[in-house]
Parts: C-alpha cells; sequence; structure tokens
C-alpha cells in the first residue's frame, strides 16, 4: 500500500521546500511510493490522519504554529525535522535575544508610514520565543541544513517510505 | 660474551637507563618522551581526538574538554591536551560514554551563545560546525539560552561577534605569546565570561593591537572575521602559526 507523505511550512522561508522540488525526476519516484496528503504545495486544507511521514519546516514561531505541529503530531507516525529553523530555530530564531515586542515595533511601527501598529487580528499572536519543533513535540528524525540538498532530502525520503532509519549526520550539517 | 647480558632464570631483566615511556592508546604499544602529552603521541599517531581550543604552536589551556580520554586507573575523565605520560599509561580514546560527553560539550556550546550557521561568515569553514558533524550532531537536546549578545565593529579591518564565540582563547594566546601583544584577555565569571580587547575598551581603540589579525586565524568559529566578507566567505589561514614557531625554536 501507499505511504501517506506530508509536508509543513511553520516559520520558515520556504527554502526547504524549494529543496524538496528540487527532486526534480525523482519527485516521480517518491509519487510511486507516496501520496502527498497534504502540503503547502497542493490544495487541502484541512491536515488528515493517519499520515506516515511528514516532514516539517520551520520553526515554532508563533500561536498558530503551536497548533498545527501539535495537532500534526497526534496524527503522524514519523515526524521529520526539515532544514535549520525547525532542528535549531536557525534565522527566526534571531529575534529570540530582542523580544516580541521590539520585534514587532520595528516591523509594524518603526519602518512604517501607512497605518503603523502591531496588528491585533489576522496574523497570529509571536510566541515570546521562536523554538525547534523538538523543543515543543517528539521529533523522530532530524535533518539540518539550510537548505538540506535535494540528494539529502531523497535519501532520507527513500529511506523512510522504506521504513528504515536515515543516518543523517555524514550527508549534512548545520547550515549546509 | 659479556655476563652482564645474560639475564638469570626468574628474574626481570635489567631495564637500561632510559627516558623513554611506553603506553597504549586504544590497546596499541606507543612510546614517548616524558615531557609529552596523550595528545602528542595521539597525534604523532595519527589517532584522532576531538578538541576545539587545542592549537598546535600555542600554548595548552584544556579548555574545551572535548579532549577528555578515559585512563585505566583513574575514576576521573582526563584532557589529553595537558595530561603527560607515564610508564604503562592505558588510554582509551573513544567510548559510547566518551562519545557522549563530547556530543553534550558541542549542543552545550551551540546553546550557549547564538551560533547561527545559515548566516554566518564561516560558514563551511567552522571548526564547531565541522566538530558537531564529525561527532554525528544532527540537533541539540538542551534549550537554547538565546542572550543578548554584542558585535563590536569599531576596528578598522576587524570584527568580532561574541554571538560566535566559544571562549576556546586562541586568540588570547595567539596575542599574548606569538605576537606578544596580549590585546586579548577574558573578563567576567562563569556564563558571564567574554573576550575583551585592551580592558574591555572597544577594539578600535585599542592602543595595544597591531592589528597583525592572528587572533581573526586561529579563531575556531565566526566570532573573529576580517570586515568585507559575506555568509561562508571567510576562511581562516593558519599556516603561519607552525612556521612562525619553528623559526623561532630554531633560534633559540
Amino acid at each position: 500500500m501507499k505511504k501517506r507523505l506530508a509536508t509543513v511550512w511553520l516559520d520558515g522561508c520556504s527554502g526547504c521546500h524549494m529543496s524538496f522540488l528540487d527532486l526534480d525526476e525523482r519527485l516521480i519516484e517518491v509519487a510511486e511510493k507516496a501520496d502527498l496528503v497534504y502540503s503547502p504545495l497542493v490544495d487541502i486544507k484541512e491536515f488528515p490522519g493517519d499520515v506516515d511521514v511528514a516532514l516539517v519546516e520551520g520553526a515554532v514561531s508563533s500561536e498558530e504554529d503551536l497548533h498545527k505541529i501539535q495537532m500534526i503530531r497526534r496524527k503522524v507516525k514519523t515526524l521529520v525535522s526539515l532544514g535549520d529553523c525547525s532542528v535549531t530555530a536557525n534565522v527566526p530564531g534571531m529575534r529570540n535575544a530582542f523580544g516580541v515586542k521590539a520585534v514587532c515595533d520595528r516591523a509594524y511601527t518603526e519602518n512604517v508610514t501607512l497605518n503603523p501598529g502591531t496588528p491585533a487580528q489576522v496574523i497570529p499572536r509571536l510566541l515570546p520565543y521562536a523554538r525547534p519543533i523538538h523543543e515543543v513535540v517528539n521529533v523522530d528524525v532530524f535533518i539540518p541544513g539550510c537548505p538540506p540538498s535535494a540528494d539529502t532530502i531523497y535519501y532520507a525520503l527513500t529511506e523512510l517510505l522504506e521504513g528504515r532509519q536515515p543516518e543523517l549526520s555524514a550527508k549534512t550539517r548545520f547550515g549546509a | 660474551m659479556s655476563p652482564t647480558n645474560v639475564v638469570k632464570p626468574g628474574t626481570k631483566p635489567v631495564q637500561p637507563a632510559s627516558n623513554v615511556k611506553t603506553l597504549q592508546i586504544d590497546g596499541k604499544d606507543f612510546s614517548a618522551r616524558p615531557e609529552e602529552t596523550i595528545l602528542d603521541v595521539a597525534r604523532q599517531n595519527k589517532i584522532f581526538i576531538p578538541r576545539l581550543c587545542e592549537l598546535e604552536g600555542l600554548s595548552d589551556v584544556g579548555a574545551c574538554r572535548l579532549c577528555l580520554v578515559e585512563v585505566k586507573g583513574s575514576n576521573k575523565l582526563l584532557p589529553a591536551c595537558v595530561t603527560r605520560v607515564y610508564e604503562g599509561m592505558e588510554v582509551t580514546t573513544n567510548s559510547p560514554r566518551l562519545a557522549a560527553y563530547r556530543r553534550m560539550i558541542i549542543e552545550l556550546l551551540f546553546t550557549e551563545r547564538n551560533h547561527i550557521c545559515s548566516v554566518c561568515v564561516s560558514n563551511g569553514h567552522c571548526d564547531l560546525q565541522w566538530m558537531a558533524q564529525k561527532l554525528g550532531l544532527t540537533h541539540v537536546h538542551f534549550p537554547y539560552r538565546y542572550p543578548k549578545a554584542n558585535v563590536d565593529a569599531s576596528h578598522e579591518r576587524f570584527v568580532i561577534d561574541h554571538n560566535r564565540c566559544i571562549l576556546c582563547t586562541r586568540c588570547v594566546r595567539v596575542c599574548d605569546e606569538i605576537e606578544g601583544a596580549h590585546v586579548w584577555d577574558v573578563m567576567g565569571r562563569g556564563i558571564d565570561a567574554k573576550v575583551v580587547t585592551d580592558l574591555n575598551e572597544a577594539w578600535g581603540n585599542s592602543e595595544t593591537c597591531t592589528s597583525c589579525g592572528k587572533c581573526v586565524h586561529v579563531c575556531p568559529t565566526g566570532a573573529l572575521s576580517e570586515k568585507g566578507h559575506a555568509v561562508a566567505e571567510m576562511e581562516k589561514r593558519r599556516h603561519f602559526l607552525p612556521y612562525l614557531t619553528m623559526m623561532r625554536e630554531s633560534q633559540e
């Protein structure tokens, strides 16, 4: 039976998803082994149940991210931290030393001429710190890299879809 | 045949008077001079012992604790860079216990400051990053501290970014021991410790700095860098250090 694959985009630049798309023709091979049941690359709004593997890009930065990742953890067998933002908080975490207020003031007030002020609606509220996913929920596999190369993602994904545990430390590193 | 060469049955052969110590590293026999450290012997024999503060040509301080090894008969782990060999010593340089401690040390270094490899000038040329990968690190188990650390770009040619400093003190030692200027030192204690120029003056105002750049090039991370480099562009050049050491020793 085909595996059920999901990809998730939290607080990251989508570079890891771009690297995933860089699998190029190997995407067809992946599609033969798994159905992409949820992803920012496909038009499905609700995260479905019984997902075998979820690749999660991005740090947990907002209340929405936190809600999402907790819900996703419950529905996924193998949760994969994909890329430095999800593994270390990386660039989203660079705000952490300054505090949410200073960051929002800089973004929504100091550098803005039209309607300055931090929005109270629509935009999810930021958490005090942008955090790696594994500080919030259990993570099964870590793929560091900014972004991890397509070859690394291909290796990890094919191993996971075959039910094996990928050995990643030799293939990628922080900042790779 | 001289009678002194005959070993009587039941007695030990007379040891020749010599300063050579014999020891075992990872089950193999080696010989060393008594003033040599475990790391000296390991290095000569291509046995890898991880370390970040040690740099050949500088004094050893045992600051990073990565080179901790097991020595039979000692219930403590001993730093290979500052532990002298002795006769009959039995050293283990790698074990699951040592590997776990070493990974823990690297993880704590990552949590202590703000190491963001992806935006660092030294990305791809960093000893800390390389060591993390070498020791099989894929993530950090401890919560990050996110301290607010300064960047001092007041020097005309160089920058210190305290976010990336691991307090190895290579800069302090190279400036003192090789350049002879002693611009750098360590200020504060424990988690508040940081390297400073002069008496915590801005680097650009330092009257003792000769702008030689040795500190920049021995720095294992992107903490010290030359201005004008973008992400991943700062490659350290350290060949001057063994060269200078060799020239000085030949003059002594």
